[in-house]
């Protein structure tokens, strides 16, 4: 199908950016990659009276370090964040998530901003913005606003950002001796959204797996932290304790790739494998 | 909205509506209708086009965001003699049979050899995971593409 009219507008500056949204309200959605506002437009999902491209800010690009964080650009690409040595050096749960997102067509234009902004549930880069803890920093006419991943993803498609704001970077603590990461998902074809996915990120301290964060993704309405399961893995409960408590961390859904079962038992099969490979010692345990 | 772009290499100025896709414009405006559509949501791959040297889904850009950008479809990679090979390749192998999906997957084998000049079967198989083919079965597809990438290598 094809989208209804809308008016466009390209800004040019944060500053722009934030005054069109503020004028336009409701009626106005920002376009960054377009990578799912368009198909929502073609297939009439969303008709919105404006789109205010955000596209060419400058403000909102590039991925450098400080002192202590990270900071990816809202508008870096997907096919840049595979690319950057930064992220693989500080966030590689991130550069081993990217390449099950869509295809290289779409990561050509999707950006991260865009995907946290969206909110799917069944997307990967939320699920890794839990596990690495990462702050979403956001700006409005009231200036800037940074807010933990946690408080983040209220919803299924809702986020805490509010009408006038925009999403204009992603921090991430620098990376510490001992971290270890891994990611799992499991989908019917190659970038197909997945069916069940995890990103894990942790830290072995005196050979023992400490600080992880379990981010489940396509497995309720919104990425979750599996706090049960995590707790019980530092505590040195075991795979298969971790494994029963996910029972508690997740609210599995129904839909037509897979019942609320499945999902759980393919929450399981990840949880095993994806712990097993960052703490092989764990395995034998199991 | 005015825009002015550069297409296979012509500059092109347009008069176009904000919800044109790229891929109608160039099909209805310029009558470029190599780019096909299938889906028009980002599903199939059949409008694959370049746009600043990336390939992107024509359906899911907009006519107005390629303002100041230069597109390149698979008329302008054809008559470059930039693909040769790879056509060549596809007919040697019966790698097309309706051909619908066939620019698509050209301008998509194309970026693979462009950005992994050896590449292994998987490889091929998950970069042209994006673009449906409802006839061949992939095979002779990932076939043609093998075979151009080995023919390249030997040319090197
Ligand atoms: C066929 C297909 C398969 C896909 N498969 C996957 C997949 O497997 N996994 C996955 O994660 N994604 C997938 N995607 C989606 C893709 O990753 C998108 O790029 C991403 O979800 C959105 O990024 P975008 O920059 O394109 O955002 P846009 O489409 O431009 O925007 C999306 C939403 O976020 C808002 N927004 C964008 N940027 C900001 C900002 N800076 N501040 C505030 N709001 C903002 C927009 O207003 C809009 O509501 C797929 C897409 C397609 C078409
Ligand atoms: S028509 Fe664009 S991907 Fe199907
Ligand atoms: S040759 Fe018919 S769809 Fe591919």
């Amino acid at each position: 199908m094809k989208a209804s009219a809308f008016d466009y507008v390209r800004a040019k500056s944060l500053p722009e950016a934030l005054d069109l949204l503020a004028r336009h309200g409701e009626a106005a959605k920002l376009l960054a990659g377009g990578q799912s506002l368009l198909p929502a437009l073609n297939l009439r999902l969303s008709a919105p009276e404006i789109l205010i491209d955000i596209s060419h800010l400058p403000e909102l690009r590039g991925i450098s370090t400080t002192a202590t964080s990270l900071r990816i650009g809202a508008l870096t690409r997907h096919v840049e964040l595979q690319n950057a040595a930064l992220v693989a050096e500080h966030a590689p749960v991130l550069t081993q998530a990217i390449g099950h997102v869509a295809h290289a067509a779409i990561r050509s234009r999707g950006t991260i901003g865009g995907s946290l902004a969206n909110a799917d549930p069944a997307a990967e880069l939320p699920a890794c913005a839990l596990a690495l803890h990462a702050r979403i920093v956001m700006q409005s006419p009231r200036g800037e606003r940074v807010i933990a991943a946690d408080d983040f993803f209220t919803g299924l498609f809702a986020t805490a950002l509010l009408p006038d704001e925009i999403l204009t970077a992603v921090e991430i603590n620098l990376a510490q001796p001992g971290d270890v990461h891994g990611f799992g998902e499991l989908a019917r074809r190659s970038g197909d959204y997945a069916i069940v996915g995890l990103a894990a990120q942790g830290r072995v301290q005196n050979g023992k797996l400490a600080a992880l964060r379990l981010g489940y993704f396509s497995i309720g309405t919104k990425a979750t932290l599996a706090t049960k399961a995590a707790a019980i893995l530092t505590a040195g409960g075991g795979i298969e304790a971790a494994a029963a408590a996910l029972a508690d961390d997740l609210e599995p859904h129904d839909d037509l790739q897979a019942d609320a079962a499945t999902r759980l038992h393919l929450a399981r099969v990840l949880l095993r494998r994806v712990i097993s490979g960052m703490m092989p010692s764990l395995k034998a345990a199991a | 909205m005015n825009i002015t772009l550069t297409v296979n290499g012509e500059t092109v100025t347009a008069d176009v509506l904000p919800r044109t896709h790229l891929v109608d414009f160039l099909r209805e405006h310029l009558e470029l209708t190599g780019s096909h559509l299938g889906c028009e949501h980002g599903v199939c791959g059949a409008c694959t086009i370049r746009l600043d040297g990336a390939i992107v889904r024509g359906c899911l850009v907009l006519a107005v965001q390629a303002d100041g950008g230069v597109v390149e479809t698979i008329e302008g990679l054809s008559d470059s003699g930039e693909i040769a090979d790879l056509q060549a390749a596809f007919i040697a192998r019966n790698a097309l049979q309706c051909g619908f999906c066939t620019p698509g997957m050209l301008m998509a084998a194309q970026d693979l050899l462009l950005h992994n000049a050896t590449p292994t079967r998987e490889e091929i198989r998950e970069h042209i995971s994006g673009n449906y083919c409802r006839c061949t079965g992939y095979q002779a597809i990932v076939d043609a593409v093998e075979t151009t990438a080995k023919q390249r290598a030997r040319a090197q």
